[in-house]
């Protein structure tokens, strides 16, 4: 078991290595390192200036040279100005470069610096992993349990009127991305103009114009169930229909098996045939996809962010993103390339304790 | 939980008139009709017919399990006096599991893989008496001790998969036998099995019948196992009943030409390919909405009158002068039941020429990693272990073993689909040991081919019969045109005695036998030399599997083709080897013409598995011996000799020779092979396994 974790780390890291490498080469192409240089030092400036500019600031050289700087596994670069003044990647405006260290990379912790939030990136990263976290955490308390509840309800009779109904509501949310299911909740829930806020503040049942606020915004200090129901529900709707599909068609799958018939024909109750000997066996496919779902959720979650103004992961890759702040960019690569091969390690693992076909030896 | 009101002189299971349908959006397919038998207490009843003939729908509709589309149309189910067609889930759950049990086909697949052995038998008795959880687990492990496994309290605790086949079975077994119940529903429980774990099973069942007074309802389409098991017997056919008695009665004084037919298409000792060749039903087993008018074993029949048996629905009639027998068969009366088959076509035995295929002390080993993940200590599967022998033009050569015995990792080793790990394979004057087959030529490819067991899976089902055939003669190089390959292609459909519009057909418009024949027709499709066919006809029905083995004959007498026969069927084997190669976990122990096989002395391992094998014919008298326990793993082999865990010969060998040192290969008279320490007059005092009692 032990070796197995080891080595499944092991290939997590090479993966991680060779994903962040691509990332670091598309966010540092020529065009977009001009522009950083444009954005940070002048507008204005021309040609020969850029490339001084990247010059001075270790832009340039081969890209895995600078990849190795960035990582931290290579020193970082210094040059000596025509004035005799050491600069260089590690060394903090004013520093000696004397008590410098030599390698400073996300290795050393050192994530860099957002020029859009001007802040350290780990000081960005954190506060809205935080944010996002938080939102993630109730997207899954929704989403599993009652996704898991709609499958293993419409897969035990397959065919049967529940399952007809189920299905069609779990085919409708899964066929809903959350850009439009996003739109269409607000527009339901959290217009002054549209959907039912109007009546109901017409009849007095409300307090404000509508029932539930537009933005999360107010979630980033105090999260409650009026401010955050709708991101949540945005992401956990396309989720439920997809888990309560694969949920489904797992426990179809194993109802019919034989010893499901064993069972039956036993004397068992179809209460009990369900919970104590197909449960078990029909969780074990849709566990992998829960766990893909984590990774699946960061990409809901950039959309429901931008949407609703929540200051999570999301929203700062968006940002991030629009302005050409590498840095960040890099940084939030490494955590989604992380978050993507935890959640594998920890499907395989759990796949492992819930099927004791593979235990391992 | 026994009803009160019920007489036990009354039948446990009394079936009147019993009809079953599925109901598809098209229509409605009857797949029972008028079915009657009665099971009286303690008795074993067997019910016998090929595959679709309704005898598991039988079975379920016992146990009211058809499912969605599946329904009794008429007729009633009384179980101990109370009709189970009428009544309520609810009442129904209580006689399921208590008082009705039932064991499945497959056991790996009929146990639940993430419960443990203990959780799934303890939950009878917690139902259904209420017993509380521990007094229930320790139920379970007594039961598994009297199922005769060993070791049970590791195995209450262990999950399914960690157990072989046969100790599946008798996990089923005791799962049935939890609650006592008074009916026992076995649905061919050692179809899977193999034939040394298969009469161990057959033991059980019987003793357990016997020490806790069950009924019995047997299926199975083994005949032989019928007459080992049962009391009473109803051979169905097509959906209907057409044969109850006694099995002796049955077996002896058959009434209805269906069990006379099948009776002479299985290989019963005696039988010969030559001389006494087996006698297939003609035709094909009718489709349940396509079945003919009267009788629906008419249009095979000999018997047939027309307007006779096609004019109306025929009747269960009561057979004079026997006791409980009846037949559904108008000409009972009028056909001399005694007269023999009208013996087929015998041929010339086929001449045995030059040596075409040679191994000489052929190794095959694997190594594999200990765990799921790989990784660990490495282990070596030695799955052939010097293997020498010739065979010869025209010559059948039967490997016969039991599942893991290596014979299938032979198969592969010889077609160039894996390499040897030493050794040599000498195919005419060629080489092949070391050849992987993407690396062998058109020629080696087309002299050397293989049939296949299962039909069903090797033929691409989206592509017709023609074409897969004319696919294998183009990349056998064959012809040099198209049309040429055509006429070749319908040539050959001839040859495997398909009818030539066979050949725009879709592999599943065929039945099981056709299918094989196209894959016959395949592997000749290059004029082969050499033809290893894998169990060809073990995935088939009884009245098929003697047309195929016929049809393969044939073509091997007419092209003196090679045949290495890989087979569990020893029954199959010697009808129609010229010689026969037993094998033990990897190593010949064996080897042999058929005579020399079949005769004392034997092999212990040889003894063991012809005694085994179920024997369909009432003079047959068997020496009984059931080995202990399962085949070891090819992993971890016992030291010294393969069979010494199980043999019960070992004991005569002096000094513990077994333990320690493999027997080395002894030749005794007339080039048969063994490999044994038994000293020579032991071997000498062996006697035969099967007698054919004087008639």
């Amino acid at each position: 078991m032990l070796s197995f974790v080891l080595r499944r780390i092991g290939v997590m890291i090479l993966t991680a290595f060779a994903l962040t490498f691509i990332v670091f080469y598309m966010t540092n192409l020529p065009p977009n390192l001009e522009k950083l240089a444009k954005s940070e030092a002048s507008v204005r400036m021309d040609d020969a200036a850029v490339a001084s500019w990247l010059e001075e600031n270790g832009h340039t050289g081969p890209v895995l040279m600078r990849y190795g700087e960035w990582l931290g596994a290579l020193p970082g670069w210094t040059r000596t100005n025509e004035d005799g003044k050491i600069t260089g990647r590690c060394i903090i405006e004013g520093q000696d470069p004397a008590t410098a260290p030599s390698h400073c990379g996300i290795l050393q912790g050192n994530w860099g610096y957002s020029t859009v939030f001007k802040a350290p990136v780990t000081e960005v990263l954190a506060r809205s992993l935080g944010a996002t976290g938080w939102l993630m955490l109730w997207v899954m308390i929704v989403m599993v349990p009652s996704s898991l509840l709609l499958g293993v309800l419409s897969g035990m009779r397959e065919g049967s009127r529940t399952d007809r109904v189920l299905s069609t509501f779990a085919i409708t949310t899964t066929a809903t991305p959350e850009y439009v299911s996003g739109v269409i909740l607000i527009a339901l829930l959290a217009s002054a103009t549209a959907g039912i806020s109007p009546i109901l503040a017409e009849a007095g049942w409300i307090e404000g114009k509508t029932l539930f606020p537009g933005t999360a915004t107010s979630a980033m200090e105090d999260i409650t169930f009026w401010n955050f129901f709708l991101p949540v529900m945005t992401i956990a709707l396309y989720g439920i229909g997809y888990i309560a599909r694969m949920t489904r068609a797992s426990m179809t799958e194993v109802m019919t098996q034989q010893y499901i018939r064993t069972a039956r024909l036993k004397g068992v109750s179809f209460r009990e045939v369900v919970m104590k000997h197909a449960l078990r066996n029909a969780l074990i496919a849709p566990f992998t996809v829960i766990m893909l779902q984590f990774p699946w959720l960061l990409n809901g979650v950039v959309i429901v962010e931008t949407l609703f103004n929540y200051k999570g992961f999301g929203w700062t890759l968006v940002q991030a993103a629009g302005n050409n702040d590498i840095d960040t960019l890099l940084a939030c690569s490494v955590v989604a390339v992380f978050v993507v091969l935890v959640t594998q390690l920890i499907s395989d693992i759990g796949y492992v304790f819930l099927n004791p076909r593979i235990r391992l030896a | 939980m026994s009803d009160t009101t019920w007489d036990p002189s009354k039948p446990i299971l009394e079936i009147e008139n019993l009809s079953i349908s599925f109901f598809t959006r098209l229509r409605e397919i009857p797949a029972v009709m008028d079915f009657s038998c009665t099971v009286m207490a303690g008795e074993a009843m067997g019910l016998v017919g090929e595959s679709g003939c309704g005898k598991s729908t039988v079975a379920l509709a016992v146990m009211r399990d058809l499912g969605k589309n599946g329904r009794i149309v008429g007729g009633s189910i009384k179980f101990k006096g109370r009709d189970l067609t009428h009544m309520t889930e609810e009442e129904l759950r209580h006689i399921r599991g208590s008082e009705i049990a039932m064991i499945y086909q497959e056991p790996m697949a009929s146990l639940n893989p993430a419960m443990k052995i203990g959780a799934q038998l303890a939950e009878v008795p917690m139902i259904h008496q209420g017993m509380a959880k521990d007094e229930a687990w320790k139920l379970a492990r007594q039961i598994v001790a009297d199922v005769r496994l060993p070791d049970p309290d590791r195995i209450v605790n262990a999950y399914p998969h960690q157990l072989s086949g046969g100790q599946q079975q008798r996990i089923v077994i005791a799962m049935a036998l939890m609650s006592k119940p008074a009916l026992l529903i076995l649905d061919e429980p050692t179809t899977a099995l193999d034939v040394t774990v298969e009469a161990g099973i057959v033991d059980l069942v019987k003793d357990l019948g016997k020490k806790y007074g069950t009924s019995m309802l047997f299926i199975s389409h083994n005949l032989g196992l019928v007459l080992d098991v049962c009391d009473r017997l109803c051979v169905m056919y097509s959906g209907e009943a057409v044969e109850t008695g006694n099995v002796e009665e049955v077996f002896d004084n058959m009434r209805h030409p269906y069990t006379q037919a099948l009776f002479r298409s299985i290989p019963l000792p005696g039988a010969d390919k030559n001389s006494r060749p087996l006698v297939a039903i003609p035709g094909n087993f009718p489709l349940p909405h396509e079945r003919p008018p009267g009788c629906n074993f008419g249009p095979r029949c000999s018997y047939f009158v027309e307007g006779r048996c096609n004019a109306q629905d025929i009747p269960m009639v009561d057979v004079p002068d026997a006791h409980r027998h009846e037949t559904r068969c108008l000409r009972s009366a009028e056909i001399d039941w005694a007269k023999p088959a009208v013996a087929g076509k015998t041929a010339e035995k086929a001449e045995i020429g030059r040596v075409v295929l040679k191994l000489d002390d052929l190794k095959k080993y694997y190594s594999v990693g200990s765990s799921a993940f790989g990784g660990g200590m490495k282990k070596v599967v030695k799955a052939n272990e010097t293997l020498s022998f010739e065979a010869r033009e025209g010559e059948t050569l039967a490997i016969v073993g039991e599942s893991g015995c290596g014979k299938s990792t032979f198969a592969k080793v010889l077609m160039g689909l894996e390499t040897a790990t030493s050794g040599q394979i000498m195919l005419f004057d060629e080489n092949v040991q070391s050849t992987p087959i993407q690396m062998r030529d058109t020629g080696t490819i087309s002299k050397l081919q293989m049939v296949f067991q299962n039909p069903f899976d090797t033929l691409n089902p989206s592509s017709t019969v023609g074409r897969q055939i004319i696919r294998a003669l183009e990349i056998f190089d064959y012809g040099k045109s198209d049309a040429e390959r055509e006429t070749r292609m319908l040539e050959l459909l001839d040859l495997v005695k398909l009818p030539r519009a066979f050949a725009d057909r879709m592999p599943r418009q065929l039945s099981g036998g056709q299918k094989q024949r196209v894959g016959i027709a395949r592997a000749f499709a290059g004029g082969a030399k050499v033809v290893v066919a894998d169990e060809p006809v073990s995935a088939l029905d009884v009245s098929v599997q003697a047309a195929v083995t016929d049809l393969l004959m044939d073509i091997q007498r007419k092209n003196k083709t090679t045949l290495l026969f890989i087979s569990h069927d020893l029954s199959i084997v010697r009808y129609l080897s010229d010689r026969v190669m037993v094998m033990y976990l990897g190593h010949v122990v064996e080897m042999g013409t058929t005579d020399q096989v079949f005769s004392p002395p034997y092999h212990p391992y040889t003894e063991a598995l012809l005694s085994a094998v179920p024997i369909a014919d009432t003079r047959v008298q068997k020496q009984r011996i059931v080995l202990e326990g399962d085949i070891p793993s090819a992993v971890n082999p016992p030291p010294g000799c393969p069979f010494q865990t199980r043999c019960r010969w070992k004991s005569q060998v002096p000094g513990g020779l077994c333990d320690r040192e493999i027997p080395p290969v002894r030749m005794l008279e007339g080039g048969h092979q063994i490999k044994c320490h038994l000293p020579d007059e032991v071997l000498a005092k062996m006697e035969p396994v099967i007698k054919i009692a004087a008639e």
